[in-house]
């Protein structure tokens, strides 16, 4: 079932040899090819754009009410690109290297070389969008570092950098919009993938303004719809994000593959109380300043401020020291849990860390005193410039801490706990980005296929990017040059018809079932199980009984699920509750595949597989391999593998000391 | 930060659809802790509404980090609400003290129908940018990112222009409805940087005529445009607007 059509010859010529090689359309013939886009985000906007400029007929989807809503927008830090601008020693190779190492050994070698090697690309490309990039004084572009890397390698637009990129694909849109080239449908969601003789042929949608259901029909149907890190309700994600369109691919005979690799970000804003509706994350970045901490007697009350240096336990830098403070996610994360469980945490919760900046403030201060030839500068004059510095790298960051936790960063160090922030895991894709269906492709979040079992910060701007701009382009035509002969298929056909009957009995009985139960209460309750037994930390009978526990919240949400308002109007309430139908599908997923992966691996940490110093611990002899998911029936899943052979890369144990 | 409970009292606009009037329902919202988001409290009136078998209130919402640019409410006569350089989803109910009385409304702009009471059509702002705001680079065509300098203050001035999350707060902060921030912010963002000056006159006049076509009204220089925006987009962007369309409207044809 599974071929990863990875092109035969040395890693590094792969790609170069794909393009030469491979099928092309002409332009006559892409006027007649039809391609669908679900999702507006980096991977979904770049892809339209691209696809349109070179002529074909797209369709884009987007839920929200303009495309450049979507959650990409959000991505804070930065982008990843081998430029070596810095002259650090960073290369195309390097950044394949650290990508590979940060995935913990289980992404494929022949993607993540590819992109690497397109990583310079995306700069190149963003740039003569407009997208303004932080400068140096001498008009050239800035890096900075960030985790699991040694070199400076992320551009970055202060703390707004996917917003800058989504803006920069979204204006490339919007102009093939313009153009003719791209039909732009907004508040749309879709719910169904149409498929004819095996192949991917359109999709059902429906327009939340009026609740229509819409058949349309594609060539080529790119699925570019995102994580679904909201399974476990509180998350990073935007209140929308969803797994419905990958889900209802995987329900078409799209493989999901490695759904419980997750990855937990270390540095969020702590839970406050119930009515919380989402986490909010705070840059990888600002660990390239901050030093983290907690003190070093258990249950200690006083205020931060009141602990002495040689009282606190800056526990990363102490179990980490090549390093420190940046590093991996999955690392930092489960170093912050530990604390936490063993009596360290801070706050009122006691389930935070410290994130402080007083050094750094100090140490900025110190040198702009020094540029500004003010060698006599008091202490107090020193620290205000150090905050000047730190407000101008940071300013946005630290402001939206203080509006949401009411506590001045720049006083008193922060509190952070780690928060669902990202999932690796996805549609399978070969490396052409093909899913199991022919003709349907996923792209971006919604694959698993660069990230291994981790991923390193400002990664996820790069591939998206990398997907929509520079890979897609090429694959989807090798797959549409046999497919010009295939005339549109009228939408009557029975199979869009069977298609968006199946979406409207489905609608109509949860509609139907006029429970007690709020929607919200069945997604809250679904992501306290996936948090408590599938989150940071996993193990047999946890993962056991969440299984059972999910399949009871199943068939109780299916008799006594409330959807308010009208099938045929707006009805936010009804939309949510056919995301979290899918969310509860998904959950034991991801339970059986955490369960079934009985190793520790990048985000995936079962408790039974670790080192003698609670590191995560592999074994490369039995899961050296993608699982790829397919569903047969309710709740029965068949498990292929896709074996992976390190041709170039020797796996070791991972180790950042 | 010390959290207290307040208990409060919503004046909502609700509106059934784009052709339906709409009215203002009274709510009683007891027992809202003050760590909570402005958001979050309408989410804890929607469960209960939804528990009492009542209609809950639409609102666009998404990221709720405040940088998509989806939630817009009216908050006591003010876009975002009583915060300044705030959306409404950074908004926190600490802003409000046990007792008020807040009114949440709709963005009201001819140019941004009522969908449903709530949400608005902001479509017309995704038409401005079809009609010019961006540069016209294929992918593939673009030379090392490094090849093209750009003095620092330029590239800093540009991003804060490009900071605009599209929220439309300067619509409806604005007493004329006019787009003309959110318009000056594209045009400023693309003029102040080499890769968008071959376009430069074309894209300024493009962009004001398909504003004027979509019903935003006039500038009067007020500044309550500014005094809304979320992200603190300067006015002198307008003035920077006005020179762009007044040199171009003098040099084309």
């Amino acid at each position: 079932m599974l071929d990863a059509k990875i092109p035969a010859g040395p890693l590094d010529q792969k790609w170069t040899k794909y393009k030469g090689t491979v099928k092309l359309v002409n332009p006559a013939n892409k006027r007649k090819l039809e391609i669908i886009v679900v999702g507006t985000g980096l991977a979904g906007a770049s892809a339209a754009a691209s696809l349109g400029e070179l002529g074909y007929k797209v369709k884009a989807f987007c839920f929200q009410d303009s495309p450049r809503r979507a959650h990409s927008i959000a991505a804070q830090g930065g982008i990843n690109a081998a430029k070596n601008y810095q002259n650090d020693g960073d290369s195309v190779y390097r950044l394949f290297y650290d990508t590979i190492k940060g995935g913990d050994y289980r992404a494929r070698e022949a993607n993540v070389h590819r992109l690497a090697e397109v990583s310079t690309n995306i700069i190149d490309q963003c740039v003569a969008q407009g997208v303004p990039f932080a400068r140096e004084y001498g008009g050239l572009l800035s890096n900075r570092s960030f985790g699991g890397t040694q070199v400076q390698r992320t551009f970055y637009a202060a703390g707004q950098t996917g917003q800058q990129l989504l803006i920069g694909a979204y204006q490339a849109l919007e102009r093939q919009v313009a153009l003719g080239n791209v039909k732009m449908y907004t508040r749309h969601e879709m719910l169904d993938v149409v498929t004819i003789d095996g192949k991917a042929r359109g999709i059902i949608a429906r327009d939340l303004v009026s609740g229509q259901l819409e058949r349309h029909f594609g060539h080529a149907v790119l699925l570019c719809s995102g994580g679904y890190g909201n399974v476990f309700y509180l998350s990073t994600n935007a209140m929308g994000s969803n797994v419905t369109a990958a889900w209802k691919a995987h329900k078409k005979g799209a493989a999901f593959a490695n759904p419980c690799f997750t990855q937990i970000h270390p540095t969020c804003i702590p839970v406050t109380g119930d009515h919380q509706s989402k986490l909010t994350l705070m840059s990888e970045s600002l660990r390239n300043d901050g030093r983290i901490w907690v003190p070093k007697k258990q249950g200690d009350n006083r205020k931060p401020g009141d602990i002495p240096e040689d009282e606190r336990d800056y526990y990363l830098e102490r179990r980490y020291p090549a390093f420190g403070n940046l590093v991996p996610r999955d690392v930092a994360s489960r170093a912050a849990k530990e604390r936490c469980d063993a009596g360290y945490g801070v706050g009122s919760s006691k389930q935070a860390v410290y994130l402080d900046y007083a050094a750094a403030i100090e140490r900025y201060g110190k040198t702009e005193a020094g540029k500004r030839g003010l060698g006599s500068a008091s202490h107090d004059e020193i620290i205000a410039m150090g905050k000047e510095v730190v407000k101008e790298k940071y300013g946005n960051l630290f402001d939206m801490y203080e509006k949401i936790t009411g506590e001045n960063p720049y006083e008193m160090p922060m509190r952070i706990y780690p928060a669902v922030h990202y999932t690796m895991g996805g549609l399978w894709v070969d490396y052409e980005l093909m899913t199991t269906v022919p003709g349907l492709y996923a792209l971006g979040e919604a694959n698993f296929s660069d990230h291994g079992a981790n991923r390193l910060g400002a990664s996820a701007l790069m591939q998206g990017l990398a997907d929509g701009y520079f890979v897609i382009p090429y694959t989807v035509g090798n797959y549409l040059a046999d497919e010009i002969r295939t005339a549109n298929i009228p939408t009557d056909h029975p199979a869009f018809v069977e298609a968006e009957k199946a979406v409207a009995d489905r609608i109509a009985k949860l509609k139907g079932i006029n429970g007690k139960q709020t929607v919200e209460s069945f997604h809250k309750r679904l992501g306290k199980i996936m948090w408590d037994k599938c989150g940071m930390a996993r193990n047999k009978e946890g993962l056991e009984w969440a299984i059972q526990e999910i399949r009871k919240l199943k068939a109780e949400f299916w008799s006594d699920v409330r959807v308010p308002g009208e099938i045929n109007e707006m009805n936010p309430e009804l939309d949510k509750a056919n995301r979290v139908a899918d969310f509860i599908e998904l959950g034991e997923l991801m339970c059986l595949d955490a369960l079934q992966r009985e190793e520790s691996c990048g985000g995936h940490f079962r408790e039974e597989h670790q080192t003698e110093d609670g590191e995560a611990l592999r074994h490369d002899d039995k899961f050296m391999y993608v699982s790829a998911w397919e569903l047969n029936g309710e709740s029965n899943w068949t498990l292929h593998k896709e074996e992976l052979n390190y041709e170039v890369v020797k796996p070791s144990q991972r180790s950042y000391k | 930060m010390e959290h207290t409970t307040i208990n409060i009292k919503l004046k909502v606009w609700k509106q059934a659809n784009t052709q339906s009037k709409g009215y203002f329902e009274s709510y009683d919202v007891p027992g809202i802790s003050t760590e909570m988001s402005f958001l979050e409290m309408f989410d804890v009136l929607n469960e209960r509404l939804i528990a009492e078998g009542k209609e809950p209130i639409a609102f666009d919402h998404d990221c709720r980090e405040g940088i998509c640019g989806m939630c817009s409410m009216y908050i006591n006569g003010k876009p975002h609400g009583p915060w300044e350089g705030t959306t409404t989803c950074q908004l926190h109910m600490r802003a409000f003290k046990d007792g008020d009385i807040i009114v949440v409304e709709p963005w009201r702009a001819a140019a941004f129908p009522v969908i449903k009471d709530l949400m608005v059509d902001r479509g017309a702002f995704d038409r401005i940018i079809q009609a010019g705001g961006y540069i016209s680079v294929n992918t593939g065509n673009a030379v090392d990112g490094n090849a093209l300098p750009i003095e620092k203050e330029k590239a800093d001035n540009a991003f804060a222009a490009a900071a605009c999350i599209g929220c439309g707060a300067c619509v409806a902060a604005c007493k004329n409805s006019s787009a003309m921030l959110f318009v000056s912010a594209k045009v400023s963002h693309l003029a102040l940087l080499p890769q968008g000056a071959p376009e430069r006159k074309q894209r300024v006049m493009n962009m004001i005529a398909q504003m004027d076509k979509e019903g935003f009204g006039a500038c009067t220089n007020t500044g309550a445009c500014e005094a809304a925006c979320p992200k603190e987009i300067s006015i002198t962007n307008i003035a920077r607007l006005n020179a762009e369309y007044l040199s171009a409207s003098l040099t084309t044809a």
